[in-house]
């Protein structure tokens, strides 16, 4: 399986991304904003960092991008896509997915171990983990605070379409505690927090048996290559 | 040159925390100079100034409008508050 990262200008996670896509047993594919070019990948991921300095909103210049014409026209048939942070900031500004980020609600910059449940394990990226899993993985953006009108709360609530939920407090305002949503099809996933950034022993969250050694971000990664070889 | 001047602010209804951060340090001004007592809050939104080359008619106002509403702001967080047409971009208040 083959998926794409898109490097927009200033992505500061795709390189993680590709690593993480690598050691999940998939080949990265580097992809640039500004090319109408997908390169015949399966799946695509948009990375964090701050594309385009965050300038008008977050992720709002990126989602008009040369290369966003071919990721929305991929999403709407079906290509798995996942945002991460500054991805699903993107994700939302080009209406793939419902919602928006504002400003964390302290006005602060977080960046710290998270905890997440994982509420619905039947998108592309999710089916890996158990029903309701419990995972740790990092956050770290200035504008994560998830909001939506009443009437579109209410429909990710009742279509089962929250992904992630924080949990052990909530660290930035988000409305129900959202960390993560996808679309009515379950191939678009956005997340604030960073799960490429928890792949690797020795350089992911402490856990309780070992520090550093926290691996639950590689399932986003395992569950689209496992989902790739159900539907083929 | 006419320039369309474009107001965004983020919606009423939702926390502001650079408004609110911006309000905390005047309230802390307002300890020493009274005129600042009487704030009671802060919003920050944005002014967009978009400069064109003939006249701002009608359509050149409704592509404008269109442009506000998709790309200049979103509609999930923010609201167009307003959208004229002025003479010249704006120079400094004397």
């Amino acid at each position: 399986m083959r998926i794409g990262v898109v490097t927009f200008p200033g992505s500061l996670d795709d390189r993680d991304a590709a690593r993480a896509i690598r050691l999940a047993g998939a080949d990265s594919v580097a992809l640039w904003h500004g090319d109408h070019d997908l390169h015949g990948v399966d799946a695509l991921v948009l990375p964090g960092g701050f594309s385009y300095g965050d300038y008008l909103r977050a992720g709002a210049i990126a989602s008009l991008s040369p290369i966003m014409t071919e990721v929305i026209d991929a999403a709407n048939k079906g290509m798995p896509v996942l945002g991460i942070c500054n991805g699903f900031q993107m994700l939302t500004e080009a209406h793939l997915l419902d919602g928006g980020l504002i400003r964390n609600e302290a006005g602060r910059f977080i960046c710290r171990d998270q905890g997440l449940r994982i509420e619905n394990n039947t998108s592309d990226w999710t089916t890996g983990f158990s029903a309701n899993a419990e995972i740790v993985i990092p956050l770290k953006n200035g504008e994560g605070s998830f909001m939506a009108s009443a009437e579109t709360l209410k429909a990710l609530e009742g279509d089962g379409r929250i992904v992630a939920r924080y949990i052990g407090g909530n660290p930035n305002g988000s409305l129900n505690d959202i960390a993560g949503v996808t679309n009515a099809r379950g191939n678009v996933v956005g997340l604030m927090p960073h799960p490429e950034h928890a792949v690797e022993a020795g350089f992911g969250p402490d856990t309780d048996t070992a520090m550093a050694s926290g691996v639950d971000g590689l399932v986003f990664f395992t569950s689209v290559i496992a989902q790739a070889l159900v539907s083929r | 040159m006419p320039t369309i001047v474009v107001e965004v602010m983020p919606k009423a209804e939702l926390l502001d925390p650079q408004g609110k951060a911006v309000a905390g340090a005047l309230g802390r001004l307002g300890q020493t100079q009274s005129a600042l007592a009487t704030v009671t809050g802060v919003r920050v939104g944005k002014r967009f100034e978009i400069s064109i080359d003939g006249e701002a008619d009608a359509a050149t106002l409704a592509a404008v409008r269109e442009l506000a509403d998709t790309v200049l702001s979103n509609s999930v967080i923010e609201d167009v508050v307003g959208i004229h047409v002025q003479n010249a971009p704006s120079a400094a208040v004397v």
